[in-house]
């Protein structure tokens, strides 16, 4: 190989190593999820631990975030769909006050537990600090992926998909 | 190169660089492009004697999460508690204040909160604010980036 080709292809593999270098691991992947108990807009009490042996699919949102209202009626159909295989959807509100979540979670017939969240939530799920956020949880409870912003929704159908057809050892 | 094709170029190439348009009349990508500063200019500024007073017109929850040093919660800019907060919050404030916007919440051209706040700021008279330009989120383009924050 001539020095100068041997010289690009080097360059180019510490450009792309330094790339990848550059990227942090994301801290909360396949680790326990972070637990939490709460009350859910129904009054209902919700405990992530309790979930174990379901797949979770736990999403951070907000009234006024336009991406999630493009996200909430297929978390809607799934909840419906896949919810006999072993799909639980936790809805976390971040808008600052319950009374536009209840309307429109009422609107939209949500058909999951919504929750309001708090900073103390959102420092627990690696800071919250943009919307939407979704997670899904394994059925042994370990975060299997993470979405952060506007997700094409057939990559989170998918992965879901994937962790569904996992099933625990009995 | 002519510079439309350029900014085709660009667009297509690096779309952060460029706010997205979009058709809501309040949305963010109503704030004059002369009107924003970047997260690394607001941050050079922080630390300034003539610092500007920064506002937060997003949400309260993401504020106690984490907010630009000495900002000030001054309520979602989309609601109408939001507007009544911010005007109380600059009543007393000369109308050429250096005041800095920001949000943070979604992506730019979905936030709903800076558009609606900087309207009202300019139809209240104020001559000098500015907005600054989170292409995604306060998360990614500040605190993930390493600019001081603060709880």
């Amino acid at each position: 190989m001539p020095a100068a080709r041997l010289a690009r292809s080097l360059a180019f593999t510490l450009l792309a190593c330094s790339l990848l270098a550059a990227q942090p691991a994301d801290p909360l992947l396949h680790k326990p999820a972070p637990p939490f108990v709460r009350t859910d807009l129904n009054h209902k009490p919700v405990n992530i631990s309790s979930y174990r042996g379901k797949v979770v699919l736990l999403t951070f949102w907000a009234t006024w975030c336009a991406p999630c209202q493009i996200e909430m009626p297929h978390f809607v159909d799934w909840q419906t769909r896949y919810g006999p295989s072993g799909l639980q959807i936790i809805g976390v509100s971040m808008d600052d006050d319950s009374s536009p979540v209840l309307a429109l979670t009422r609107k939209r017939h949500v058909n999951y537990p919504v929750l309001m969240g708090d900073e103390q939530l959102g420092e627990a799920y690696g800071r919250i600090l943009g919307l939407p956020v979704t997670f899904l949880i394994d059925r042994h409870g370990n975060i299997a992926a993470h979405f952060k912003g506007e997700t094409k929704i057939p990559v989170i159908e998918s992965a879901m998909q994937r962790l569904l057809r996992q099933h625990i050892a009995p | 190169m002519r510079l439309p094709a350029l900014l085709l170029v660009l667009a297509v190439a690096c779309p952060r660089l460029i706010p997205a348009q979009s058709s809501s009349p309040l949305s963010a990508t109503t704030v004059p492009t002369a009107q924003l500063i970047q997260p690394a200019d607001l941050a050079k500024l922080l630390d300034q004697p003539n610092a500007p007073i920064v506002l937060q017109v997003g949400s309260h929850v993401f504020f106690n999460e984490a907010h630009i040093p000495n900002s000030q919660y001054a309520g979602p800019g989309s609601q109408p508690a939001g507007i009544a907060l911010l005007e109380k919050t600059v009543s007393a404030l000369p109308k050429d204040k250096f005041l800095v916007l920001y949000c943070g919440c979604c992506p730019w051209n979905r936030c709903p909160n800076v558009g609606p706040a900087y309207k009202r700021l300019h139809d209240l008279g104020f001559t000098n604010v500015k907005v600054v330009y989170f292409a995604s989120n306060f998360g990614d383009d500040w605190v993930s980036k390493g600019y001081p924050t603060q709880k």
